[in-house]
């Protein structure tokens, strides 16, 4: 499962940066307990209070500036659970995600750090921060999954139109539903509608039962319902909610994306995809790189949109096509987003002595990085925008005014576009949905040799990906950024032999974001979880 | 069952509960007495209970009500041919203040308990605004929770002392939950439509009322004695006053909220 671990690495990168630091910081917690809560006192203490709060309130020195902040326990609001909406969750319920951890969030899974016993104890404890526990809670009845296959999928979708999911989650499933914008958990902060086609990031898990548990205890402290009291009142059947979480695990592909370290860029015959949506992209083999927020200059930013982008690349030995595809709810500028920003800025402020600016319209940013030439060995510029030694050559796509530019980098936020050279890259982006799909053009070689990287055929070109969410408050350093990777572009005789010198070549260090080299024998395909789901096992 | 509703109802009659003056969305004391009764009757005699009435007045600069923009949701908007405002602060046309909740805060003798009335509290969802908009219910009373409007509306109760609950209710449909203990007040919100608000205090007696059209209250059936009396306003704070009242008698109480 390495791709698993991968992305698992890439997301829990920063929480476990956070977690040392909290384990370090944590105070010894000064409540009276029983002698049967010492064991999970000091689990607690240990492990957890750093980022939960010595007193359970969520407030532990690594809380600060990440989203979804960490939960305070003396409220006793728990999303994973098999009881109804308000009920106090199982001992089980707890202990599972104690076990699992809660993917899509900084909160780690502790199977394989803590034993049996000890994660039993902290369990025990952390009941101990809330008096709701004096009452035993009683779980749910759930039925059995009917399958059904293509009908159930089917069924299912045409439920979750009915039932109105679309309104927060969209049409789509891109979590870009009209009242997204607004949403806050219980304890004010801003709140995504989940993007329900990236299932690896569910807090609660990724299966069709979870999904329909979720379904039917809702995510207490969240605007997520449940939809228990439809079945209650016979309005739909529990096989139409099982049918609804078949459909919602559909929209995932069958594993979750592989992170790859190339880009394969194919030789194709004659003329390039015209547009974003050209069919020839269909054939395209897609790449799937995760970002993560950055957090090395300040101000830093911890609460990214995107978390990863798909890449595909094609050339005709004149000129290279990207085509570069994110998930971003908002089409930005757009108002409707305005509420969401000033939240999201009033949550993240603590963190940074620049105050974010919550008003002038920004718009949505793609950043395309290269070297300024091919390296010749292994050495690259600062992955963060280059250095002012070694600069770095990007594309800069901005939706509003929908336009991209070259330029040259030394250093982040030092993009100085490269005069009259804007002509030599063309962009065509599409917004649909919840989701940017935009191509960039460029021929392998021009004029300016000095300032624009040259693409050479058969050499591996170290590449990098940055992201803003103008909605979300991101420009300059607020941000979601990519680590190194490495585009190839094909030749039409050769195959096979060449990735091992890349291989090599490939380590990245910096951001936390850990892309495991592995021999590969080719460097494979992954497609889009639109398209084909890609099951194969690693 | 018919025996139980007769029995609520000619409870009911017993005059003491109405509220003075409850528009649409104002509304009375709580205790309707009802079939609880039979496990516990109503613990105080009515023959020299005494009454607390008053009005609600408003000071200050009336402030302009903000008008909700419904076009996301046509149905609700079509519900409101002059537009839909927020109700955070309604101040009536005779210069009363509106959705106050105003109820017995404590002189209650202690060993005092009150029948949970049988009749449902009830809440409706119409036209993408909660009806009422500040009401009150007993600890253990059901409340009903209707959705009139055939269109996703999700109720989240966000409390601090009850348990919370947040319940999906996308077409016309009527669900049920009670809480479990006393708490001023629990807000009620809709997160598909982040305009929507409500307020349930909920009190383990029915001496509660909410400040109508008129912006007047009343309680009824009060045992003799001293009480604090809590006026209590979304927007405009908690005011409290301590008010004692004799067997059988009636007493009118004024409070002022002042706006900015
Ligand atoms: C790096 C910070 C971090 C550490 C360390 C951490 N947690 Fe968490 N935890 C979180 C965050 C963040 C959430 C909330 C996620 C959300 O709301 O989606 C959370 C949520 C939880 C929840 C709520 C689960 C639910 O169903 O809602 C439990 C239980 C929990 N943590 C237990 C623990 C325990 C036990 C430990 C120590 C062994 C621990 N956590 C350590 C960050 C952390
Ligand atoms: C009122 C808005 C709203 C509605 C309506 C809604 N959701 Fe959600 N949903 C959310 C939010 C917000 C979250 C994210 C909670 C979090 O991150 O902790 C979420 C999370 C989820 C998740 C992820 C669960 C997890 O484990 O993290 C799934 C799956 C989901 N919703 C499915 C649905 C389906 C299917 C429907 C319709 C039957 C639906 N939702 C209706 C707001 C909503």
């Amino acid at each position: 499962m390495r791709s698993r671990r991968a992305l698992a690495g890439a997301a829990a990168g920063l929480a476990a940066g956070l977690a040392l630091l909290a384990a370090a910081a944590a105070p010894r917690h000064q409540q009276p307990a029983t002698q049967a809560d010492d064991e999970g006192r000091r689990v607690y203490d240990k492990w957890c209070a750093g980022c939960h709060g010595e007193d359970g309130r969520g407030d532990g020195p690594g809380a600060g500036p990440v989203l979804p902040k960490p939960r305070d326990f003396t409220r006793a609001l728990y999303q994973v659970r098999t009881t109804a909406t308000g009920e106090i969750p199982t001992d089980a319920d707890i202990r599972h995600v104690v076990d699992e951890g809660m993917p899509g969030t900084s909160m780690p899974a502790w199977k394989t750090t803590l034993s049996g016993g000890e994660r039993e104890a902290v369990v025990r404890y952390l009941k101990s921060f809330s008096s709701a526990f004096a009452t035993a809670p009683t779980a749910l009845r759930f039925g059995r999954n009917p399958g059904g296959g293509r009908a159930a999928v089917d069924s299912g979708g045409a439920l979750y139109r009915r039932i109105e999911c679309w309104k927060c989650h969209g049409e789509a499933g891109r979590g870009d539903g009209r009242s997204a914008p607004t949403l806050k958990d219980d304890f004010g902060n801003p709140i995504r509608a989940t993007d329900l086609t990236q299932n690896w990031t569910f807090n609660g898990g990724a299966s069709v039962e979870d999904i329909y548990r979720v379904l039917r205890t809702g995510l207490d402290g969240t605007p997520m319902p449940s939809f228990s009291d439809l079945i209650e009142g016979n309005i739909i059947t529990d096989d139409d909610l099982w049918r609804v979480a078949t459909y919602v695990r559909s929209l995932s592909p069958e594993e979750p994306p592989r992170v790859r370290d190339v880009v394969s860029a194919a030789r194709i015959e004659g003329s390039l995809p015209a547009g974003p949506d050209d069919s020839a992209w269909a054939r395209a083999d897609g790449y799937y790189f995760p970002l993560v927020g950055q957090v090395i200059v300040k101000p830093r930013w911890f609460a990214p949109t995107v978390s990863g982008v798909w890449v595909q690349a094609l050339h005709n030995g004149q000129a290279l096509a990207l085509r570069v595809t994110w998930h971003d709810p908002s089409q930005s500028p757009d108002t409707s987003w305005n509420v969401w920003r000033g939240r999201i800025t009033r949550s993240m402020t603590s963190d940074d002595s620049v105050p974010a600016d919550t008003t002038s319209p920004l718009p949505d940013r793609l950043a395309v990085q290269f070297p300024a030439r091919v390296p010749r060995g292994m050495e690259r510029p600062y992955f963060l925008m280059g250095s002012a030694e070694q600069p770095v050559y990007l594309w800069q796509w901005e939706s509003e005014p929908r336009a991209a530019a070259e330029g040259l980098a030394r250093g982040v936020g030092q993009f100085e576009p490269l005069a009259g050279a804007a002509d030599t890259l063309a962009s065509a982006a599409v917004y649909d949905h919840g989701e940017w799909r935009v191509q960039l053009v460029r021929a392998l070689a021009t004029a300016d040799s000095a300032n624009q990287l040259q693409f050479v055929p058969g050499r591996a070109i170290p590449m990098a990906i940055f992201a803003w969410d103008g909605s979300n408050g991101e420009t300059g350093t607020r941000m979601s950024v990519g680590s190194w990777v490495a585009i190839y572009l094909g030749e039409p005789a050769r195959a096979g032999t060449y990735l091992w010198p890349l291989l090599a070549m490939l380590s990245t260090g910096g951001l936390g974001l850990v892309v495991i080299v592995r021999a590969q024998r080719s460097a494979g395909s992954s497609k889009q979880p639109s398209d084909t789901a890609d099951s194969e096992a690693v | 069952m018919s025996g139980w509703r007769r029995a609520s109802a000619k409870i009911a009659f017993g005059a003491w509960v109405v509220a003075a003056g409850c528009g649409k969305g104002g509304e009375s004391g709580g205790a309707e007495g009802g079939a609880a009764a039979a496990a516990t009757a109503f613990p105080v005699d009515t023959t020299t209970a005494a009454t607390i009435t008053g009005r609600i007045a408003f000071t200050g600069t009336k402030p302009a009500m903000q008008r909700i923009d419904m076009s996301e949701e046509a149905t609700c908007a079509q519900k409101h041919p002059d537009g839909a405002f927020t109700e955070s602060v309604v101040v009536n046309d005779d210069g009363t203040l509106r959705n106050v909740f105003i109820y017995v805060k404590s002189g209650l003798p202690a060993n005092l308990t009150f029948p949970v009335p049988s009749a449902p509290v009830e809440i409706d969802q119409d036209g993408c605004v909660y009806l009422p908009h500040v009401f009150g219910i007993q600890v253990g009373q059901t409340l009903s929770i209707r959705n009139s409007d055939g269109l996703l509306h999700n109720i989240k109760a966000v409390p601090t002392t009850n348990r919370p609950f947040n319940i999906s209710q996308p077409m016309n449909m009527t669900t049920a939950r009670t809480f479990a203990s006393s708490e001023i007040m629990v807000p009620l919100q809709c997160n598909v439509h982040s305009w929507m608000s409500a307020f349930v205090g909920v009190l383990p007696h029915p001496y509660f009322s909410v400040s109508g059209a008129d912006g007047a209250f009343r309680i009824g059936r009060l045992p003799p004695g001293t009480y604090e009396i809590e006026a209590w306003h979304e927007r405009l704070g908690p005011q409290t006053q301590t008010v004692t009242v004799g067997a059988s008698e009636t007493k009118d109480v004024a409070f002022t909220f002042r706006g900015s």
